[in-house]
């Protein structure tokens, strides 16, 4: 009785339409879901898309590299995608001109941080090397971070788990710290969050204040650039100790 | 459409080709990121085409982090392994990463006022009634 729907399922499994279809539809009704509960940053889209199509993958016991053979038309758009963040940042190029070097010396100090704690903290409770590869550039947008972390010889894949995790607790809780810290200027307040949050954070920002979201996208994409060449000279410097 | 997407796509073949040749320790695409920025300043303007299909890219940025996320299933044992270090780990670093980059974005900007919020003003999208 199950055999048509597995020949189906064969058939569907060998060409593109079925991954690409799903990753639009679970996407869509991670969108859906999250509108409805109000755009809480807990109920992002990407976590439930993810867990979606996990799930799925789980259940019906197909392969990952049978599920991305099709998706890969979507990942390979992160590449683009990158190149385009080029347009956000020529845009803040007059703001970054007058406020240029709070926000060099806030961008290398940030950046460091984000790097060194998590990357200690993960140590220090025993993580390994593969492990630390992959979190290390937790805190830059995912396609950048995963071009990072497959460089150092961590897992591209459960880079992008954890930066979008970081998103969705920098976007949850950034908000809440900063007025906490007393912290009122908007630029401070959406550099800080773009830093440490990258895309998930900035589109928080950019919810509540345009200069904080102007100052988060601009942090994201100057973020990017930083880790991508402190955080390679860092490691080799880790090795070698 | 067409001639934009190109542009794209030649930035970052070109930033691929860079990092190969040289040996860079940065991502092509982001290499490609920077050249297109250097055109830009140099053309002193974003085409109208270009910033068509670089908005629609950026737009629908979430969706393509997507396929590589569900390669969670491929670490499903690792991450109950180490998943209380991952958790503390991402969780303490981020908040520190926000206190400390506000801290000090806060400290050199002392003395100009021009992001101030008002007092009353909202810091919440809820209380900004969007």
């Amino acid at each position: 009785m199950t055999d048509p729907l597995a020949e189906i399922w064969v058939y569907l499994s060998a060409s593109p339409l079925a991954a690409l279809t799903l990753t639009l539809v679970a996407y869509q009704a991670g969108l859906a879901l999250s509108r409805r509960l109000g755009g809480h940053p807990l109920a992002n889209p990407v976590l439930i898309a993810v867990a979606l199509i996990s799930g799925l993958l789980l259940v019906s016991g197909t392969d990952y590299a049978v599920y991305f053979d099709g998706a890969q038309f979507v990942h390979f758009l992160l590449g683009p995608a990158t190149v385009a963040l080029a347009l956000p940042l020529y845009r803040q190029l007059a703001t970054v001109r007058r406020s240029a070097l709070a926000i060099g010396v806030s961008l290398i100090a940030g950046s460091l941080c984000a790097i060194l704690s998590a990357v200690g903290i993960a140590w220090a409770m025993g993580a390994g090397a593969q492990t630390l590869a992959s979190l290390a550039p937790k805190s830059v947008t995912a396609p950048v971070a995963m071009g990072i972390a497959e460089a150092l010889g961590g897992l591209p894949s459960l880079t992008a788990v954890l930066v979008i995790l970081t998103g969705i607790l920098g976007a949850a809780l950034g908000p809440p710290l900063l007025d906490l810290l007393r912290v009122r200027d908007w630029r401070a307040r959406g550099f800080a969050i773009g830093v440490a949050a990258h895309g998930i954070g900035t589109a928080r920002a950019l919810q509540v204040n345009e200069t904080a979201g102007a100052f988060a996208g601009l942090a994201m994409g100057l973020n990017a650039i930083a880790t991508a060449i402190l955080l390679p000279l860092l490691w080799q410097l880790f090795v070698s100790l | 459409m067409l001639g934009a997407l190109t542009v794209i796509l030649c930035c970052q073949l070109a930033g691929e080709m860079l990092v190969a040749g040289t040996g860079l320790p940065v991502p092509g695409p982001v290499v490609g990121m920077v050249l297109l920025f250097a055109g830009l300043v140099l053309r002193g303007g974003i085409p109208v085409a270009l910033a068509g299909v670089g908005d629609a890219l950026l737009g629908h940025l979430a969706l393509l982090f997507v396929p590589a996320g569900v390669g969670v299933v491929l670490h499903i044992g690792l991450l109950g392994r180490e998943g209380a270090a991952l958790s503390v780990s991402l969780l303490i670093s981020t908040l520190l990463t926000i206190a400390v980059t506000a801290g000090i974005m806060r400290l050199c900007l002392r003395g100009d006022g021009d992001g101030m919020r008002q007092p009353g003003e909202a810091t919440k999208p809820s209380e900004a009634g969007q």
